[in-house]
């Protein structure tokens, strides 16, 4: 029983460490998408047709490609063209520019949801389309992304395993190197996984909050 | 003395810790039609759903034809049924309930024909021409081809009584049936019963209509609070009630 | 940059006599990891959903506990665990059956929420009727849960696909030989990386692209309320 204490002190501690990694790739990745995926979905409400088509066009290419050709193009091709990024940079730009393309979907889908007459009868009663946004349709739209913005926050988490392809600091990166200098294999990948799920349950758990606050609402 | 179609024996049934039924007992000869009466909440319902063992008795059995149902006896104990068994023996009764429960994915037809089919692995031409029969009877034999969501309310609960109608039923129970309708919808589907009764069928019919259940059963039965508080011939019963409750009970739903 | 843009190009014709019999062998390793890891994940998926809607308490804590860590745990630490870490234990599995077990298990729990809300989404009277006419549970999930169940499911189960044909790439990382790992090897053996990642992204998304494409096209017929189902 001591053995597997100070087993799970040994090998956990790196684990540990890679998990924060892992949580600050996932908040800065999950604010630049909420940003991003937000912008085009205002701008593609309001802009004329050829915005509009690029950003589809965008978000098409994201949505059918894997975040993995993403990571590699970002992190092995662009030094070709010039810029070189630091693994952790990349990872969260990489995971940034997916979820944007992922998200600005979402927002549409909410912001639609409110657009139509709740707008006109702001406008009716004199707002601005400014004031309109601001007061009417984007509060209401965040209540209603909340759900899925939660369940894409917890796929970026589990998505944050894979940056250890471009040797980002994180989890499973850390994993893979305590195999190799303790072949503790079993051990390692299973505390992983729970790791991976300690990090994930609270989440989830969050997500089923404002699912049945969002039934209650309605 | 002939064995009744139906016996039930001190019925029972709590939910937890509510007492819903405290010990039913009736019984219904073949051919012959009981009305169930009383307020809401007194277990009509419940009753009904006993008698094919929707609902699991806690106390008391039931009978059908003499046989236990949902049970069986074995070695003088009284052992449940498997689910094929209870399949089964549900076929011979006819359910129609409040809400009708039409299969939104199957049109009337269907509706009525997929149960000989699937249940008594009836052929699907033979199939058909008795869900048409069926339909023809409670007169929707113009609309076989509709999806419930093109019927009304009170279609819909035509199509439900042909459907268990297709059953051949040794007996048909109806679950306050017009209780969802429109008041202007509820007519056709007591018009519909009516012509059952005078057929000959046997039925127990749970209902608010009052003066439906006077017109149709030979037998009404006034329960409340999970007993039964008077029984008796209609005329007895709707037009000379003995009890406080049920007077109470009467004067209020005949107000209006 | 036109000039740019046609040396770009000129690397592709350079190079495909040696590139492109790879490349073709490698997309069909994904297309049979991605079929393969389906058709695991739904059948996995249509038990898991039917054991947590049971009435057998071990079975749905069972089943419940399952489909929380599929859903929480990242498919590639699965993979590894798969791949590698049964190993001591004297569990062996290949490159591919590792990936498309791995996969397949991972999705299962997605499926499996899939197919309750579908199942749950059938009003409970339809059930009772049905059991009322004299159908056993089992008859009764066959037809009429099930046909209806379909169309509810259809859209989320056409966007599994979507995903696992993506997430194929990640079981380069435990040496399948599949497009990525292609990609991969042929970039650092030509140290053309940019060439390759953004060949096999095409060629990603010229598989993917229709399926979402039909995907939409199900979800509008779908919710024009096309409800036929044939009885026999």
């Amino acid at each position: 029983m001591e053995g597997f204490a100070s087993k799970l002190v040994d090998l956990g501690g790196p684990l540990l460490l890679g998990a924060t990694t892992t949580i600050a790739i996932t908040l800065s990745a999950l604010a630049l998408a909420v940003v991003l995926g937000l912008a085009l979905a205002l701008i593609r409400l309001f802009a004329i047709r050829p915005v509009t088509w690029a950003i589809a066009a965008y978000v098409e290419v994201f949505r059918n490609t894997p975040v993995l050709a993403q990571l590699f193009i970002l992190y092995f091709g662009l030094p070709y063209l010039g810029p070189k990024l630091d693994p952790f940079t990349a990872a969260i730009i990489g995971l940034g520019l997916n979820g944007g393309a992922v998200l600005s979907e979402v927002f549409r889908a909410g912001l639609v949801a409110i657009h139509h007459g709740q707008r006109e009868a702001a406008l009716a009663a004199g707002m601005t389309p400014w004031m309109t946004l601001r007061y009417i349709i984007l509060p209401q739209t965040w209540r209603i992304t909340l759900p899925p913005l939660g369940n894409y926050a917890i796929a970026l988490l589990k998505d944050t395993a894979v940056v250890s392809a471009i040797a980002a600091p994180e989890i499973m990166f850390w994993a893979r190197n305590l195999v190799t200098s303790t072949f503790e294999t079993t051990f390692v990948y299973i505390l992983a996984a729970l790791l991976y799920f300690c990090l994930s349950f609270p989440l989830a758990r969050l997500v089923e909050q404002f699912e049945r606050r969002q039934r209650a609402w309605q | 003395m002939a064995e009744p179609l139906l016996r039930v024996e001190d019925l029972h049934k709590d939910f937890g810790s509510l007492m819903v039924l405290k010990g039913v007992d009736m019984t219904l000869d073949r051919g012959h039609k009981t009305a169930v009466i009383g307020p809401s909440g007194c277990g009509k319902s419940t009753m009904l759903r006993c008698i094919n063992y929707m609902e699991v008795p806690s106390r008391g059995h039931v009978y059908l034809d003499g046989e236990p149902f949902g049970e069986r006896l074995v070695d003088g104990k009284f052992v449940r049924m498997s689910e094929k068994e209870l399949a089964l023996q549900r076929a011979h009764v006819g359910m129609v309930f409040q809400g009708f429960y039409l299969w939104p994915h199957l049109n009337a037809r269907d509706n009525v024909a997929i149960g000989p089919m699937k249940v008594r692995g009836m052929p699907k031409r033979e199939a058909y021409e008795l869900a048409e029969a069926m339909l023809e009877k409670v007169h929707m034999g113009h609309k076989v081809d509709e999806f419930p969501e093109r019927l009304s309310g009170g279609q819909q609960q035509r199509v439900a009584i042909a459907r268990a109608l297709s059953q051949q039923p040794k007996l048909m129970l109806f679950d306050e049936p017009t209780s969802a309708l429109d008041p202007e919808l509820i007519g056709e589907v007591l018009n519909v019963i009516h012509e059952l009764a005078v057929e000959g069928r046997s039925m127990v019919l749970v209902t608010h209509e009052i003066r439906f259940a006077r017109d149709v059963a030979d037998h009404v039965i006034f329960l409340h609070d999970g007993v039964i508080v008077e029984q008796g011939p209609p005329d007895d019963v709707i037009a000379h009630p003995e009890h406080e409750r049920l007077r109470a009970f009467l004067r209020q739903i005949m107000d209006h | 940059m036109i000039a740019d843009l046609q040396a770009f190009l000129a690397v592709y014709t350079e190079h495909w006599p040696d590139w492109g019999p790879q490349i073709y062998a490698a997309i069909w390793v994904t297309v049979e990891l991605t079929v393969v890891s389906f058709l695991i994940a739904v059948s996995l998926g249509l038990v898991l959903a039917v054991g947590k809607l049971s009435r057998i308490a071990p079975l749905r804590y069972f089943c419940t506990g399952y489909i929380e860590l599929a859903r929480g745990i990242p498919a590639l630490a699965i993979l590894f665990l798969l791949y590698f870490g049964l190993v001591p234990l004297g569990i062996v599995f290949d490159a591919f059956t590792a990936g498309a077990v791995g996969l397949g298990m991972s999705a299962a729990g997605y499926i499996a929420e899939v197919f309750r809300a579908g199942i749950q989404a059938i009003h409970k009277g339809q059930r009772e009727a049905a059991l009322a006419v004299g159908m056993t549970p089992i008859t009764t999930f066959r037809y009429i849960i099930l046909p209806q169940a379909v169309r509810i499911i259809l859209p989320p189960l056409l966007n599994m696909l979507i995903l696992l044909l993506k997430d194929t790439s990640i079981c380069s990382l435990i040496s399948t030989e599949e497009l990525m790992l292609r990609a991969k090897d042929l970039a650092m053996m030509s140290f053309l990386p940019m060439h390759l990642f953004v060949l096999a992204g095409v060629i990603y998304f010229l598989l993917a692209w229709p399926l979402s494409l039909l995907t939409r096209r199900v979800e509008v017929r779908l919710r024009q309320g096309l409800r036929r189902a044939p009885v026999a």
